[in-house]
């Protein structure tokens, strides 16, 4: 029933702390030009244009799609907004793909952003509005309760998570849009980094980043047309579920497991670790990797740091994990999830440059957000569907 | 790919200001109730859902989390969300229904106006490095779109009145409505300027309000509902947000989106118009003749609820089609600074 549909090309910016030297039109070109030039896309063959972002408050403009028209090059054309928190990159490349996969549209550039030095995102997730629940922590205040109970569950050592901070910070080194570049990293560096939230370490935390990511989208003809081959959409998925309720599995929700399991099933993968050559994961807390496989079905609950500690999740190891530097090397919040679908596009593609799994053919990009109660994923894959 | 068609359309009060929370939450679950009896569908039978809604209206971050509470989303559900008017969100929905994802799906828009000061709020909507520091509020900038019309002879402050003055007559059978009654153009051209040339007439009342909408893919809609509204069309258009590069007099983006569909036999037509002169630039761009008859519901003139404004359009067109009176009706929903960006779409009985 589904048009297939194909990623023709990605682009990204440099990610930095601030991004004085632009615009926010300026980002998103820079973001743009290069995902249309390794699309090789010109603007009259874009049907639509799909943008994504988190709270229009870490900006400070109301809906700034609006301003944006021009420098998105969509005068004239259908422009859509996309926003479900910190999963929203990825959602909105979900939208951007179904405008193909119903046959509404060709080529669709889709683009996600956060320029949080425009404003000030602590502000922006500050404000206490009345009748709801003050958290009052920051994001690893909120998130840090979450890890020490997957600890005392799953028995996981202590270490687990300095070994995933180091492996992303070293990967990120190889990747030369990422915002931290720490090549010299270790697990003891990472364990002698100040402890912010016990037992999160400043080392395990993702940056502050400016950053933007776009992708353009096509259907079977432009996806075949790409030399080289494009990453073909295999299966997508979003599930969500309600921030607080009375016995909310929050180390493990419903929401991530229910979405998994509709994705392998689409993707016909009986078998995810042994299937999925390469995956982009959501981690911006270094322990939300382990928590994650197991999330995602990876393994079983309580083994996911296992895979972790033997080392299975580096580059080089049985699923190389965020081969890119993943969240903990860039963290422009808007674009984080795009950037982890791109990413797994670019694996498949075989454009990963420096950080390129050797033989990629199924990669899994994967977005979660708010209080890990909104999950956007998808698999993409070197071959067409069923083939 | 199958047709998709509304099978049910419920709003709250479009009123000037209600004491619920600026989620939504109050105003949304009596309508999710409302819709899913007439449908017979329970929260479980919906495939996907999706909202429209806006932070800046909110006054916060992320402020469509807490309007999921008025779900009870679990066990989880498939679901998505625009920074637009929910007449986007139904798109997104539409999508998935076309593309054999899901047979039905709930859309939702919420907005509470009154939390803040709306006209400098919007103000927010401008290019944020060279024009929203001057803070030109939405009514203003308005004010600038029908003063070129006036002085270009498009149309005059009577056409404009005329226009108040119908729609507030026509509101008197909405029982959503803020403002209804029989007024004569000659008294409403009596009164003060607001915004010069516009008189508090030519302006949507500021407003609170919801509204949701169910659709399901054709073959579905059959055994829900009697006459399904199916969407034959739905295309939209955004124009550059640059004020001084296009002619404000008219809507290229509603033109383009309306040449895409074939709007032959239209017999009504719902305009997101929330300003009088902004019905006149709607329908010369989708060139509706004097037999289509404009916004029966009263239009948004009289009750302007953001972000779920243009879906409650698609939803007063739809339910004509839903209660025999129609044949082919239209829908239009508009975003950003007058008209930025427009939305179009046909409704017709299932053939």
């Amino acid at each position: 029933m589904k048009h297939l549909a194909a990623v023709l090309g990605t682009g990204q910016t440099h990610h930095k702390a601030k991004r004085t030297d632009v615009s926010m039109p300026g980002l998103l070109r820079e973001a743009i030009d290069r995902a249309m030039l390794d699309a090789q896309t010109g603007w009259d063959d874009i049907d639509a244009v799909v943008l994504g972002k988190a709270p229009d408050l870490f900006e400070g403009v109301m809906m700034p799609e609006l301003f944006l028209a021009d420098s998105l090059g969509a005068n004239g054309k259908p422009l859509l907004r996309v926003h479900t928190a910190g999963s929203v990159g990825g959602s909105t490349a979900l939208v951007a793909a179904s405008l193909v996969q119903a046959g509404v549209h060709k080529r669709v550039l889709t683009v996600a952003f956060e320029k949080q030095s425009e404003s000030n995102a602590m502000w922006g997730l500050s404000i206490l509005p009345p009748f709801q629940m003050p958290v009052g922590a920051g994001a690893g205040g909120y998130f840090a309760p979450h890890v020490r109970s997957y600890i005392r569950r799953s028995g996981a050592p202590d270490h687990i998570g300095a070994i995933v901070a180091a492996k992303d910070r070293r990967n990120g080194a190889l990747n030369p849009y990422a915002h931290l570049r720490q090549s010299d990293i270790t697990v003891e560096s990472v364990q002698a980094s100040q402890m912010l939230w016990d037992p999160i370490r400043y080392d395990e935390t993702c940056p502050s980043s400016d950053g933007a990511c776009a992708m353009v989208i096509g259907d079977e003809a432009s996806g075949d047309a790409v030399s080289g081959g494009a990453a073909w959409i295999h299966a997508t998925a979003m599930r969500t579920e309600p921030t607080t309720f009375a016995g909310r599995d929050q180390v493990n929700p419903q929401a991530g497991r229910d979405a998994a399991a509709a994705l392998w099933r689409d993707a016909g993968i009986i078998d995810p670790l042994s299937e999925v050559d390469a995956a982009e994961i959501y981690v911006p807390f270094s322990w939300f990797e382990p928590m994650w496989l197991e999330n995602l079905g990876f393994t079983d609950e309580g083994q996911g740091w296992k895979l972790t500690e033997a080392g299975e999740t580096a580059l080089g190891g049985r699923l190389p994990i965020n081969p890119s530097g993943g969240v903990l090397s860039s963290n422009p919040i808007g674009a984080s999830g795009m950037l982890r679908f791109s990413e797994a596009a670019k694996q498949v593609m075989g454009r990963a440059g420096d950080y390129q799994v050797d033989g990629a053919r199924i990669a899994l990009g994967h977005a979660y957000g708010g209080g890990s109660q909104f999950f956007s994923m998808w698999v993409v894959g070197s071959a067409k569907p069923g083939s | 790919m199958p047709d998709v068609a509304v099978v049910g359309f419920a709003q709250a009060p479009n009123v000037r200001s209600t004491p619920g929370t600026t989620n939504g939450v109050e105003m949304l679950v009596p309508i999710f109730a409302e819709v899913l009896e007439r449908t017979g569908l329970s929260k479980e039978d919906i495939g996907f859902w999706c909202s429209g809604s806006s932070d800046y209206l909110a006054g916060r971050a992320f402020s469509f989390i807490a309007a999921v509470d008025a779900i009870g989303a679990f066990p989880p559900i498939h679901e998505s969300h625009v920074e637009m008017d929910a007449a986007w969100a139904l798109y997104e929905a539409w999508l998935k229904i076309r593309m054999g994802e899901v047979e039905t799906a709930l859309v939702y828009g919420f907005g509470k106006s009154s939390a803040g000061q709306l006209r400098r709020v919007l103000a927010l909507q401008m290019d944020p490095y060279v024009v929203a520091p001057l803070w030109p509020d939405s009514v203003s900038v308005a004010g600038i779109q029908a003063r070129l019309g006036l002085e270009a002879g498009l149309w005059s402050e009577k056409d404009l009145a005329e226009v108040a003055a119908r729609s507030r007559a026509d509101a008197t059978g909405n029982p959503a409505a803020q403002v209804s009654g029989t007024v004569e153009v000659a008294d409403l051209l009596d009164a003060p300027y607001f915004a010069d040339p516009l008189r508090a007439h030519d302006i949507a009342p500021v407003t609170d309000g919801a509204a949701v909408l169910v659709l399901a893919s054709a073959e579905r809609a059959a055994d829900l509902v009697d006459s399904p509204a199916v969407i034959t069309g739905i295309e939209h258009r955004v124009d550059s947000p640059a004020l001084g590069v296009r002619d404000l007099t008219r809507s290229p983006s509603t033109a383009a989106a309306g040449r895409a569909l074939d709007l032959d036999g239209v017999e009504l037509a719902e305009l997101h118009a929330p300003f009088t002169h902004q019905e006149l630039i709607l329908r010369d761009a989708l060139g509706l003749g004097e037999q289509v008859r404009i916004n029966p519901s009263g239009g948004v003139l009289t009750g302007n609820p953001m972000f779920s404004a243009g879906l409650a359009r698609i939803g007063e067109a739809a339910n004509h089609i839903l209660d025999g009176s129609a044949r082919k009706t239209l829908a239009h929903a508009t975003s950003g600074p007058v008209l930025q960006q427009n939305l179009v779409a046909t409704l017709e009985v299932l053939s």
